[in-house]
């Protein structure tokens, strides 16, 4: 967390101002529709998202790439690559 | 066993009927099986004439911040007016309706159950219930899914 990751993601999927369940579900939604091996950046700001986002993934088969936080700590960035 | 979550839903009102419809649309994003037995007043969740219209009293429930001392909450109107607070709480949280999360549900295939006895006890037509339901069933059937599953709550 924190530090900037050099990741390209090939879709972005903006979930800010939303909270539980819905970055996991809106996730699973987007992610659906890429390619295996495709990396998805969800932008969001549900504190919830810095654990739920990690364990979706792992649970739905995909591989978590790493996170970054914007300054002032409200804004999250999830990188995720579709297994 | 099979990644799969079973949840009994016995309570109807506001409050208790976010978290079933929550933890089985997350776990049907998490590629889990997920289904949702809706027995005594759970039934309203599905009930196609109250799901949109679920209340939360604040009478006996002392957890619900209310402008007024708790004994009051017996007074016509409470029940209203605390409502209203909660979906106002939900709408500033930019939370999904109890219908749009019944929808998502569905959508993600989240297996939806209407208890055959609470139909039959409370008189409730299986017209009431939404469509996106399954076909009623029983505490055997739904306990033949559970044992296949590796979570099953009780809410």
């Amino acid at each position: 967390m924190g530090d900037a990751l050099d990741i390209k993601p090939d879709s972005i999927l903006d979930v800010k101002g939303l909270c539980c369940p819905m970055p996991v579900v809106k996730a699973k939604k987007a992610i659906d529709s890429l390619e295996s091996g495709q990396i998805m950046e969800i932008i969001g700001t549900d504190a919830g998202s810095k654990g739920d986002i990690p364990a979706w993934a792992k649970r739905a088969g995909h591989e978590f790439l790493g996170s970054t936080e914007e300054e002032g700590g409200e804004v999250f960035h999830f990188f995720v690559k579709k297994g | 066993m099979a990644n799969r979550i079973a949840i009994i839903a016995s309570k109807g009102t506001l409050d208790m009927a976010y978290p079933p419809l929550i933890l089985a649309s997350t776990a049907a994003a998490m590629d889990m099986e997920a289904g949702i037995f809706f027995t005594f007043y759970g039934l309203n969740i599905i009930n196609k004439k109250k799901y949109a219209n679920l209340k939360v009293a604040p009478i006996a429930n002392p957890a619900m911040p209310m402008p007024v001392p708790n004994i009051l909450g017996m007074l016509p109107g409470m029940t209203a007016m605390a409502t209203k607070m909660m979906k106002g709480m939900m709408e500033k949280g930019n939370m999904p309706s109890i219908p749009d999360l019944i929808e998502i549900c569905a959508e993600s295939g989240v297996k939806l159950w209407p208890c055959q006895m609470t139909l039959d006890v409370m008189s409730i037509s299986p017209e009431d219930i939404i469509d996106e339901a399954e076909k009623s069933c029983g505490a055997g059937a739904f306990l033949d899914y559970a044992a296949e599953a590796s979570m099953s709550l009780f809410i």
